[in-house]
């Protein structure tokens, strides 16, 4: 059955048949590779010993059903003709250019690891973070395992409106018993178990009507037990005339918001949540002396237009709020992978043309290195079919050399171990994965994730 | 109602069935690690059967995102979703969240008098539905709608993706 798919490829004259990989083993890699395995041996390289990217590191402990997408992507992994190899630096290990001569096409898809920077004084303070970091700070991603937040403070203040900035304050601000069975890192539940943060505020630059977050992380907020909702009235002026012209996933967001406001919650609740909008960071304060945040500087705004266009502008006022515990969620941020590979620094993005690389025969690209930081998985997802469309249309047209033979994984792995690399295969993935789910199990959870890539690679090769 | 049926979509039909009946054989490559399967109900939809109840077998005509119809004899009880997954339609894509209610994926479409005698929508079906692609006054979430045999014939679409030259439209908001 497969082989009938592979014969219809033009130009095909070798009996090994075409070969991509894909850099990047999270959801776009494994989305494309679903898409491709089709019609082609797919290869997948990740950085980590351990697949999935986001799925595993940005969705929220609290979100499991998110992570449902994970079956589909080890059935991929397990396919016999994908090999994911695990473990591999692309840009360091190996380069691009050495990809590219071992195979018909590269697929990019290796995702936004850097952040937005809010480019205020102070942001290098202690107790300043970014969301990317102390999300993977309690999802377990390995360089973040010694980011030990400080959660002594009353107040904390995120920067950013959209769905890991509720993702954050709702981790901040969930009961103990809502965290303690998920994937969270047992040193994050406990710290979170100590944690003296019982107030979040959720700032944005413009009004209520722009807001990035969906419905079902504010419904999230909205029903925290022993938590209240803290908003201003005056932010919500003329919001309720708006409504009626609204679409409806808009009215509805908004619609829930007001309620919030309206009805305030339960005054006996120990802790509580607001949006505050019309707000721009302008600087973090640090203490008298100097050592760590003690505060923000938020600069206030009026909007300019209406809808989703509206744009912030400054009016000179200012206003400081007391926090120790700061947190910049304003986006994810790709950075180049290698001198070779053509790079857009303003948008932060490989350019392309419906993920072919510009200018760059044989190379594509696929979610957010392609189209930016933004979008659910379902989003990424559709992206990577439409990249694995496009290369197979370009494969069946002749635009990449097939007739020549490609060594694939082969030479790769020759040239790697040259350098003292090696991969961690989908089946010693297995190994760190039911070694996870066996520890999580004595603490009652649904995996104790380890922290430490030596660990991984102890165990996968085991 | 078959003889509407071209004879092309007649064999695609055939081909379906033969596919996922010999499904075992011929991916010898493609082992699950988990079931995909949906028995797990998710926590709003109302109940499935129980497989191999006496629930009769209802005909379905799914036209997928490049207008290909197939059409399946399926089970009272079972979602649509079930249905997808268990006849191994050609629907890319479809279900990431395997019933849970948290994506919009298994989207369809429905004809308008079989939409009104659907059971109504509860929040969280229409949170997820908000954010779908290319919406209409007849979508649902196929993992929330059960087949019932008064559906027997009934068409469903699959959402037709928004294209232009410059590629795709983000319909989706912001992570």
């Amino acid at each position: 059955l497969w082989g009938s798919h592979i014969c219809r490829v033009r130009g095909l004259s070798s009996s090994s048949g075409p070969r991509v990989c894909i850099v990047g083993g999270g959801p776009a890699g494994f989305y494309t590779a679903q898409q491709l395995l089709k019609n082609t041996a797919v290869d997948i390289y990740e950085r980590l010993p351990v697949p999935f990217g986001l799925v595993r590191f940005g969705v929220a402990p609290d979100h499991p059903e998110v992570k449902n997408v994970i079956n589909t992507f080890t059935q991929t992994g397990q396919h016999e003709r994908c090999s994911f190899h695990g473990n591999v630096n692309v840009g360091k290990d190996v380069t691009i250019d050495e990809l590219r001569q071992a195979y018909h096409a590269v697929v990019l898809s290796y995702g936004a690891e850097g952040n937005r920077s809010m480019g205020i004084p102070g942001e290098g303070l202690p107790g300043v973070f970014s969301a990317k970091d102390f999300v993977g700070w309690y999802n377990g991603l390995p360089s973040n395992k010694e980011l030990h937040p400080d959660l002594s403070f009353e107040t904390a203040v995120i920067l950013g409106q959209g769905n890991v900035a509720l993702d954050v304050a709702r981790i901040l601000l969930a009961p103990v018993e809502m965290l303690k069975e998920t994937d969270i890192t047992q040193n994050a539940l406990e710290a979170l178990a100590g944690s003296k943060v019982r107030r979040v505020l959720i700032v944005g630059r413009r009004g209520p009507l722009q807001i990035a977050c969906t419905i079902k992380e504010l419904r999230e907020m909205v029903n925290l037990p022993n938590t209240r909702a803290d908003m201003l009235p005056a932010d919500f002026e003329g919001i309720a005339e708006a409504l009626k012209d609204l679409p409806r996933p808009r009215k509805r967001l908004t619609e829930l918001m007001m309620k919030a406001v309206k009805e305030g919650g339960d005054d006996k609740a120990e802790k509580c949540w607001g949006f505050r909008f019309f707000r721009s960071p302008v600087e973090v304060l640090a203490g008298a002396d100097g050592k760590r945040a003690t505060g923000i500087r938020l600069a206030l705004n009026k909007l300019e237009g209406s809808g989703e266009s509206a744009r912030a502008e400054v009016t000179g006022q200012l206003e400081d709020v007391d926090c120790g515990l700061i947190i910049s969620s304003i986006g994810y941020k790709s950075i180049p992978i290698d001198p070779a590979v053509p790079f857009d620094p303003r948008r932060a993005i490989v350019p392309n043309e419906m993920g072919r690389v510009q200018d760059t025969a044989g190379l594509y690209c696929s979610g957010w290195v392609k189209r930016g930081p933004t979008g659910v998985i379902a989003t990424t997802m559709n992206d990577s079919f439409d990249t694995a469309r496009v290369l197979i249309q370009d494969m069946e047209a002749g635009k990449l050399d097939l007739s020549v033979n490609k060594p694939g994984a082969q030479a790769i792995t020759a040239l790697l171990q040259t350098r003292g690399v090696r991969a961690v295969l989908f089946s010693q993935w297995e190994k760190i994965n039911a070694a996870e789910e066996k520890r999580g199990k004595s603490l009652g959870k649904a995996r104790e994730k380890l922290l430490d890539v030596d660990e991984m690679l102890k165990i996968a090769w085991s | 109602m078959l003889a509407q049926q071209d004879s092309m979509a007649f064999r695609k039909c055939v081909q379906v069935l033969l596919r996922s009946s010999l499904a075992p054989l011929c991916h010898p490559g493609s082992t699950r690690a988990h079931p995909r399967f949906l028995h797990t109900v998710p926590r709003l939809c109302s109940q499935s059967q129980p497989n191999g109840s006496s629930g009769s077998k209802v005909l379905v005509h799914f036209v997928n995102q490049s207008g290909v119809k197939s059409s399946v004899f399926v089970t009272e009880g079972e979602t649509l979703l079930d249905v997808v997954i268990k006849k191994n339609l050609d629907i890319s894509g479809f279900g990431a969240c395997e019933g849970t209610l948290a994506c919009s994926t298994c989207h369809l479409i429905f004809e308008e008098s079989v939409y009104d005698k659907l059971e109504p929508m509860v929040d969280e079906e229409v949170d997820m539905l908000d954010l779908a692609y290319g919406l209409t006054k007849t979508s649902r979430l196929g993992c929330q709608v059960t087949v019932e045999r008064w559906m027997d014939g009934m068409t469903v679409h699959v959402p037709q993706e928004i294209k232009d030259q410059r590629g795709k439209q983000e319909a989706m908001r912001s992570k």
